[in-house]
């Protein structure tokens, strides 16, 4: 079966282009005597999404605050967006932090501010945006997370869910060319999780933003390595079968610090790993 | 529960890294006093939160600590028919020493548990991290404004209470031992002399600067949870009270040394 010109069309769009925005080399952390990752190495290119999945304490979480330079590798060379976060201050960080964003993985907003102040938080710092403006980009977050209505609620009035979603739009709203997320299902109902994954389907598809997706549920990282966000109806579509791995999708798995897969949904399928086979079952 | 056994090296590391932890917050929070960005709203939020907030419990500590000292020096005074005297020594206990310390441990009660609790919480809920995320230096953003306003709260607080605390023993005077009012605070006021207030008003300086330091640094040193959060409160209080006694004698003894008596 082909695919419609329309969809084909779109999944031609989507394609990464080859170019490294996220590149680890050799890895490696220990917290005490514990060595979480050890000497791993994988590549994000610019428009792909990369599902990082393990089983708990395999060091999933620890990837992305290494990313973020929010930790420091014992050894190993970490190069975000063409700088390497391992031999830059902190202040240097800074400003490539503009660039990447995170979700994490309670959400961590802060709970002393409103949705508008916690979404708007990065803009009111950096002080270079006018007052109508940074109203009109929180309305714009806020809008691609349907939550428009909760401007003035403060995080403990939202369920997990909303406090999730505002996360995003705390995230992207300075459009960055790098988003990290942080198990940004976990501990939620089935509908809210796929509210979750389609605007993570949407910022691969519409916005073209590198992802490195940390997730427990098996099924989010299928559901992102079939599905497609179709601009026309506005709303997550399934792939036709034979594109399904034309979506730029790829799955990185880690067991006992190191990484025993990395590759796409086609290679995951025909692996002969006897874990990853019971994993992915 | 489970006991963990330190070996003596590794009680001991933990000990300096502790200190050399501490040093760091302490060097950076002045540091970024003289570099941007500075966060005066955060500054005027805390000072109101440290200085008006405490404004009650220093007052009424002030007050009755002023009042007890007055009771207690007037029955050794009135035993050598020097009863004439209690302005004079109320007025230096409170000013020299009382007012300062006590101020000191009321605020660090109050607010070193509310730093290390607010930070801790924000450290397990990941709140720093996300704060570092989005850009922004958590020492500029929340150390440094509290530090900053603690020490400046403090010494007016310190003034105070050495005021209320005067006054209570005024007024205590006037009740127990029917001192003259008029005498009392001319007596006061008289015996003050420029190193009494010196030595009085550094005090706080240091006093502040240990309690939001200490309290600071606990709270961004929090791990393990709300367990955790609880744990860096009570070792705040804790840390900053001693070290606010130890402090307190050694600058009373260095300002001895300076200005004599």
């Amino acid at each position: 079966m082909v695919a419609p010109p329309i969809i084909a069309e779109q999944i031609a769009e989507i394609k990464s282009d080859r170019v490294v925005t996220v590149d680890f080399e050799d890895v490696s952390i220990c917290f005490g005597e514990q060595q979480v990752l050890d000497r791993i190495s994988f590549r994000l290119e610019r428009g792909a999404t990369k599902a990082i999945l393990g089983v708990a304490g395999s060091g999933k979480s620890t990837i992305l605050k290494l990313a973020l330079g929010l930790m420091r590798p014992d050894s190993g060379r970490i190069v975000v967006l063409g700088e390497d976060v391992t031999a830059m201050t902190e202040d240097q960080l800074f400003e490539l932090r503009r660039r990447v964003g995170i979700v994490f993985q309670e959400s961590a907003l802060f709970d002393s501010l409103t949705v508008r102040d916690n979404v708007a938080f990065r803009l009111i710092e950096e002080g270079k945006t006018s007052e109508e403006e940074i109203e009109e980009r929180v309305r714009e977050a806020l809008s691609f997370v349907e939550l428009e209505h909760t401007m003035d609620l403060y995080p403990s009035e939202l369920s997990g869910g909303m406090r999730r979603r505002v996360a995003i739009a705390r995230t992207i709203i300075t459009h960055p060319e790098v988003l990290l997320y942080d198990s940004p299902t976990g501990g939620l109902d089935p509908v809210t999780s796929n509210t979750i994954i389609e605007m993570v389907v949407k910022q691969r598809d519409v916005y073209k933003v590198s992802s490195l997706l940390v997730t427990h549920r098996l099924q989010d990282a299928f559901t992102m390595a079939t599905h497609y966000f179709d601009r026309a109806e506005n709303k997550m579509k399934p792939l036709p079968p034979h594109a399904r791995t034309e979506v730029p999708f790829s799955f990185l798995i880690l067991r006992d610090g190191r990484v025993i897969f990395d590759g796409d949904l086609k290679e995951l399928r025909e692996t002969r790993d006897e874990y990853i086979r019971e994993y992915i079952s | 529960m489970d006991i963990e056994l330190v070996s003596p090296s590794d009680w001991a590391k933990h000990q300096i890294k502790a200190v050399q932890d501490y040093a760091v917050v302490g060097a950076r929070a002045i540091g970024n006093v003289f570099s941007g960005p500075r966060y005066f709203a955060d500054m005027m939020q805390q000072a109101d939160l440290i200085g008006v907030g405490s404004l009650p419990i220093v007052v009424l500590t002030g007050f009755f600590t002023g009042g007890a000292l007055a009771q207690n020096s007037g029955v050794t005074l009135q035993r050598f028919g020097s009863l004439n005297l209690i302005g004079q020594l109320v007025s230096l206990g409170m000013v020299r020493e009382l007012g300062p310390v006590i101020t000191g441990l009321m605020v660090a009660g109050r607010n070193a548990s509310g730093m290390a609790s607010e930070l801790g919480s924000m450290i397990v809920t990941e709140q720093i991290d996300a704060m570092r995320a989005l850009g922004t230096d958590p020492m500029k953003k929340l150390v440094t404004p509290r530090v900053v306003s603690t020490v400046f709260m403090l010494f007016f607080l310190t003034i105070i209470s050495d005021a209320f605390g005067i006054f209570g023993g005024g007024v205590a005077s006037a009740l127990f031992f029917g001192v003259n009012m008029h005498q009392y605070w001319s007596s006061a006021w008289q015996i003050l002399q420029s190193q009494d207030v010196i030595m009085g008003l550094l005090k706080p300086l240091f006093f502040g600067f240990i309690i939001s330091s200490i309290g600071c640094y606990y709270g961004m040193s929090a791990r393990g949870g709300t367990q955790g959060v609880g744990r860096a409160t009570t070792q705040a209080v804790v840390a900053s009270s001693i070290l606010i006694i130890t402090v307190d004698f050694f600058i009373t003894r260095v300002s001895m040394t300076i200005f004599g008596g």
